[in-house]
């Protein structure tokens, strides 16, 4: 009987002990269902469990409390080789000591296959990474890019369900790990397997992944898709997390059961109509947070609703865009305008002292929890 | 300025250096062929070949072998084979032992965490910094008390009783040699990532198999190295097998001891030129594997 779920870790915690004697919690009960065919990323800083959840997914390390599910069958101990899955190390951990070929053909060994199986297999799997006549090399021959492609080659010939990579790109330079992120997720299209992709590079995990599991100190933080973690994080952290935003901090006035306004003391003015999530109570401290570039800029005009009078304090050209920094009443505020004209004349933009209105239009902001 | 001319002062001490290393050696291969029985002053070689040996006081005026004279006695010698025999028979065996368990213990205190840890890492150097005529009189107490107990418990006598010999000496050898074994393979483990063997074990294989094709594999040259440092150590000591042997277990070193304590006749050069040669055609002979095998790597 297949699963729903390629792979499921139910209410998992891992401990370590620490070299100072202590415990700690690498992973902190954490739950996720990862669909079959899905391209899921573990998104997060250093640190905060992404590697362990992969280990125990493996079987290289096993949950202190809690279970792992591969195809809806609990894992219990069962060793990694005996997992339906494989893993594309961050290291690589090509063998160093055999070819490519050999390097490849490894795994297909370890099954058993025919001679002649095996090397139309690796031939193919040479072929879809694009090693084609590399077979003979030994690893240390081939460059950062063409290793990393061997050992996608070396877990993808055992055809798995699922695949685990755990940073694979992270060694590459920049503009390789971009062609490689569309060559990975291409890939995964085409062969429809289960991706779990571990990565501390947001913009990484927006590109490629279905959905995204944004995890911080062991726990799970918002589980969703890219759209839905840009455009609604569940909380703070992940609105800081992923993009920038601009937090201010205030109380809830009012509350209807979709809208809330909120006075914000810094701006000694009121916002209004805010689209709410669950849990929050009238009187509570809250955060509003929008995003620098959902702020809109107008150079004058009359005041109205959610609209605030500010200074322009600081400018920073990059290019594509421009980050203008804005005081209102000593609350700070980033703003991103796109330069969709060309800026070589000063006078086509804002300048450090003008005079400007902002406007936090609600259906851009969001109202959390403060913790 | 030249940065690399060399300081005369590099000149001096390397010339100190290549004297004190190499002239004792040559100086004893020249002495094997030295005509004098005495062999105390060079007397020159061996002038001619002749049916039969034919001497003049100490001096060897002519020989069938000719300049070779003590090569000939040597081989003739049924003693020295027998104790050429031994010392390999008991470095070959002592080295494949104590390599498999020195790995084993290296690949032990690598990835195992427990109490006695930085214990056994610790009892490692203590056969190391000993004084070897200690761990000689050491094993030498143990086996006579506990073949005493034996042989009395068993009522064991003349021939079946228990004694020292080949047996006592290879097992004395392999307690040496572990130390040195487990050193060099574990320096060798230094680098060794264990996401070489996840990732075996992740494609299929089970312990044994990843442990067969991947880690030995990897770590083969320390495991090798270490080998090789245990079969000389093997092959020269002396001290621990004086100690240890017994009937019929007598080393090349033993034997050679005891003629010199007789006479010093150049047959010992001889032996001893026999001996350099054998060590160092093996040395090269590893080079070559190696560089053979490098070679292949890169
Ligand atoms: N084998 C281990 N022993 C002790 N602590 C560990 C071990 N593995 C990981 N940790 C700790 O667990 C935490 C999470 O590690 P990891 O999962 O590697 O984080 P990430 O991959 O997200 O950077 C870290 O604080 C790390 O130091
Ligand atoms: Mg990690």
């Amino acid at each position: 009987m297949t699963s729903e779920f390629a792979v499921e870790m139910r209410d998992v915690v891992k401990r370590f002990i620490t070299p100072e004697g202590n415990e700690m919690a690498a992973v902190d009960h954490v739950t996720m269902k990862i669909r079959n065919g899905e391209f899921f990323s573990m998104l997060g800083s250093s640190g905060c469990g992404k590697t362990t959840s992969l280990r125990m997914i493996a079987g290289f390390e096993w949950p202190t409390e809690g279970e792992v599910y591969i195809e809806g069958k609990a894992m219990g101990h069962t060793p990694p080789f005996q997992r339906k899955v494989n893993t594309v190390f961050q290291s690589y951990a090509l063998f160093q000591h055999l070819t490519i070929y050999q390097n490849v053909a490894f795994g297909l060994e370890m099954e058993n296959a025919k001679e002649d199986e095996i090397k139309k297999r690796v031939g193919r799997a040479l072929d879809m990474v694009q090693l084609t006549g590399m077979d003979r090399r030994k690893p240390k021959q081939l460059s950062g890019g063409q290793q990393q492609r061997v050992a996608l080659a070396r877990a993808l010939v055992k055809t798995p369900d699922v695949l685990l990579l755990d940073e694979p790109l992270g060694a590459l330079d920049l503009k390789l790990r971009k062609e490689m992120q569309l060559e990975l997720k291409a890939l995964q299209q085409q062969l429809g397997i289960t991706f779990i992709y571990v990565t501390h590079d947001q913009e990484e995990a927006l590109t490629m992944s279905d959905r995204i599991a944004v995890m911080s100190k062991g726990k799970v933080q918002q589980m969703g898709t890219p759209v839905e973690v840009y455009e609604r994080p569940a909380n703070k952290f992940v609105a800081d997390f992923i993009g920038e935003s601009n937090f201010l901090e205030g109380k809830i006035k009012s509350l209807t059961r979709k809208e809330a306004s909120v006075f914000i003391p810094g701006l000694n003015a009121e916002v209004t109509g805010m689209p709410i999530s669950e849990g929050l109570a009238k009187g509570e401290e809250v955060v509003v947070s929008i995003r620098p570039e959902k702020v809109r800029l107008v150079e004058k005009g009359a005041l109205k609703m959610n609209m605030f009078r500010g200074k322009v304090t600081n400018t920073v050209y990059i290019g594509a865009d421009t980050h203008i920094y804005t005081e209102v009443h000593g609350v700070k505020l980033k703003v991103l305008e796109q330069n969709r004209i060309s800026r070589l004349d000063p006078k086509s933009f804002y300048t450090v002292g003008q005079d400007v209105s902002l406007l936090l239009m609600p259906e851009n902001t969001l109202v959390l929890k403060k913790d | 300025m030249n940065p690399h001319r060399r300081s005369p002062l590099v000149l001096v001490t390397a010339f100190f250096v290549y004297f004190f290393l190499y002239a004792p050696i040559i100086a004893l291969v020249v002495y094997s062929f030295n005509a004098s029985r005495a062999n105390v002053k060079f007397e020159g070689f061996i002038p001619s070949f002749s049916e039969r040996v034919v001497t003049e006081g100490s001096l060897v005026k002519s020989s069938p072998c000719g300049p070779f004279h003590w090569y000939c006695d040597l081989a003739k010698n049924r003693e020295v084979i027998e104790a050429a025999k031994n010392t390999l028979t008991i470095a070959f065996t002592a080295t494949t032992i104590a390599t498999i368990i020195g790995t084993m213990a290296a690949l032990a205190l690598q990835r195992y965490d427990f109490k006695l840890k930085p214990f056994s890492q610790l009892s490692l150097y203590i056969p190391i910094v000993i004084p070897e005529i200690v761990m000689g009189i050491g094993i030498l107490t143990l086996f006579s008390q506990v073949f005493g107990w034996m042989n009395n418990a068993f009522s064991l006598s003349g021939d079946s009783r228990w004694t020292m010999g080949l047996g006592t000496v290879i097992v004395s050898h392999i307690a040496f040699m572990v130390p040195f074994v487990t050193l060099v393979v574990q320096a060798r483990l230094q680098g060794f990532d264990k996401s070489y063997e996840e990732a075996a074990m992740d494609l299929g294989a089970n312990e044994w198999i990843t442990f067969r094709r991947v880690t030995l594999p990897m770590i083969l040259p320390g495991v090798l190295s270490g080998a090789l440092l245990a079969f000389t150590l093997s092959l020269d000591d002396f001290v621990i097998t004086f100690f240890t042997n017994g009937p019929g277990s007598t080393t090349l070193p033993i034997y050679v001891y005891g003629l010199l304590r007789r006479i010093i006749t150049p047959q010992v050069n001889a032996l001893s030129t026999v001996w350099i040669l054998v060590v160092l055609a093996a040395v090269l002979l590893l080079q070559i594997v190696q560089g053979r095998e490098s070679k292949q790597h890169s």
